[in-house]
């Protein structure tokens, strides 16, 4: 058994449902021990530091400081949450003057950083940790014939956090031939969907999300599967929008990850929350289910 | 006798001193930022363009722009540079200023929708995305939540939008957080 941290971060709790409900039954299956982290808070996401710097650090070492309390590796399977703790840990390893202000702060609370936090992404721990081979050799169900087109998104490869390519990435590839299907070959698989822009910047946003659903879909995916919570809603909830804006009739079901290595590990629809998924997979995914 | 001759701090200086925006005078002007990024055809002016006004000093005329309001934060440009600058963080480093400053343009909703998230976020301590929502639409466009409403009713159906917020036990601790970092930042 292997004993990490969790951190599912806001949209696992809600928007990314299907991920933080997934989650739980395939760490059981591949032996990972993910102890929540007590009382965690919002991670200082990019709206919080595009808003205030100092604020958005104090929160993110809050949790960094609960987390280096267990001494287990911090590990969120949300990108944003990911590239906001990691960047935070960065800067105040780099910047004492920083550090300084956000221990000071983090007194006022009864709180207080001293620097000795790891902080990973989850793919990067299934890839790393647990391994394609070992996943493989646990498969129940091969996903043999289903054409999945692995979507990285940014936040999980960028900036160069060392673990993966940042522009022609492979380790979700491999994570998907390791349980039997096929990973179809596409340009996009690391590019941008708009993120929170699509709340905002709504017809620029669906421009960049129809990009992605055209390329995989003349690639031959059958579904697309992602790790990060933005860019499956964006590519799920968003695709009906995009298909009347564009007059298109994509059908394409996103998958968060953990759902599609659920599949393969034999573990039932409902444990997977697939029927949260709003482009649903049931049809697809049927042979494959137990 | 020596004479120590000191000056005002630039715009460049305050960019410079805040975390990710330490490299910027290595910029050569490549453009590979520009050319990299996904949104840049809306900026009113380019990655690179936003590189070089911070260097020559158009504080206002850059703060009050859309352009770092573009910023989907994918940091490709980061990736990229050649110079080894951080485009992205300098994006959110002149977001933080024009909001700071009251300088944020009207003409890109997103400021709203990041205050609308921060609220959220250190109130409950974690961010309650139909709240969020709900505040930005009304504090925009009312209309424009009509168009969204098939959305939000999809991810409701498929329950994934809870009606309540998740909140933290330690709100309190936060608050005292943010009260003393507020002390520290020198704001009233």
């Amino acid at each position: 058994m292997k004993y990490y941290s969790y951190f599912p971060g806001c949209s696992a709790e809600a928007t990314a449902a299907p991920l933080g409900l997934s989650i739980l039954p395939v760490a059981q299956e591949l032996e990972m021990e993910l102890i929540e982290l007590d009382d965690w808070s919002c991670c200082g996401s990019s709206p919080f530091s595009s808003v205030d710097k100092l604020d958005a650090a104090c929160m993110a070492a809050r949790n960094l400081a609960l987390a280096e309390k267990t001494g287990l590796d911090l590990v969120t399977p949300c990108s944003n949450c990911y590239v906001t703790l990691h960047e935070a840990n960065t800067h105040l390893k780099e910047f004492p003057r920083l550090r300084e202000q956000v221990n000071e702060a983090l007194a006022a609370g009864g709180s207080g950083y001293r620097g000795e936090a790891r902080v990973r992404h989850l793919t990067e721990v299934l890839y790393n940790d647990i391994g394609p081979d070992t996943i493989g050799s646990k498969v129940k169900k091969s996903l043999e014939g289903l054409k999945v087109a692995p979507y990285y998104g940014c936040q999980l490869v960028r900036p160069e956090t060392g673990f993966d390519d940042p522009e022609s990435p492979h380790s979700l590839d491999e994570l998907v031939v390791s349980l039997g299907a096929e990973a179809v070959s596409w340009q996009l698989k690391a590019q941008c969907c708009g993120s929170s822009l699509i709340m905002t910047e709504t017809e620029m946003a669906l421009g960049l999300i129809n990009k992605l659903l055209k390329n995989a879909y003349e690639n031959g995916a059958q579904c697309i599967v992602t790790p990060c919570p933005l860019c499956q809603i964006n590519l799920d909830a968003y695709q009906g929008q995009v298909n009347s804006k564009f007059k298109t009739d994509y059908q394409l079901p996103v998958l968060f990850c953990s759902q599609l290595i659920g599949v393969a590990l034999g573990i039932k629809a409902d444990r997977l929350a697939l029927d949260r998924n709003i482009v649903s997979p049931m049809k697809l995914l049927a042979p494959y289910l137990t | 006798m020596n004479e120590v001759v000191t000056r005002a701090p630039t715009f460049i200086d305050e960019v410079c001193s805040i975390p990710g925006g330490e490299a910027i005078n290595s910029c050569i002007q490549c453009g590979v930022c520009s050319g990299s990024c996904p949104t840049a055809s809306q900026w009113d002016y380019s990655p690179r363009q936003v590189i070089a006004m911070v260097r020559a000093g158009l504080r206002q005329e850059l703060l009050s722009s859309n352009s770092m309001w573009f910023c989907a934060s994918c940091y490709k440009c980061t990736v990229r540079c050649p110079r080894d600058i951080k485009p992205t963080d300098i994006m959110h480093i002149l977001e933080t200023l024009a909001i700071r400053d009251g300088l944020s343009t009207r003409r890109s909703r997103t400021p709203v929708m990041y205050k609308a998230f921060v609220d959220s976020a250190r109130g409950n301590g974690r961010v309650y995305e139909l709240g969020m929502m709900l505040k930005l639409y009304l504090k925009t466009n009312p209309f424009a939540a009509l168009k969204m409403a098939p959305v939000g009713l999809k991810l409701l159906l498929h329950k994934r939008m809870p009606i309540r917020p998740s909140r933290i036990k330690a709100r309190g601790e936060l608050k005292a957080i943010f009260d003393k970092a507020r002390t520290l930042r020198g704001a009233p």
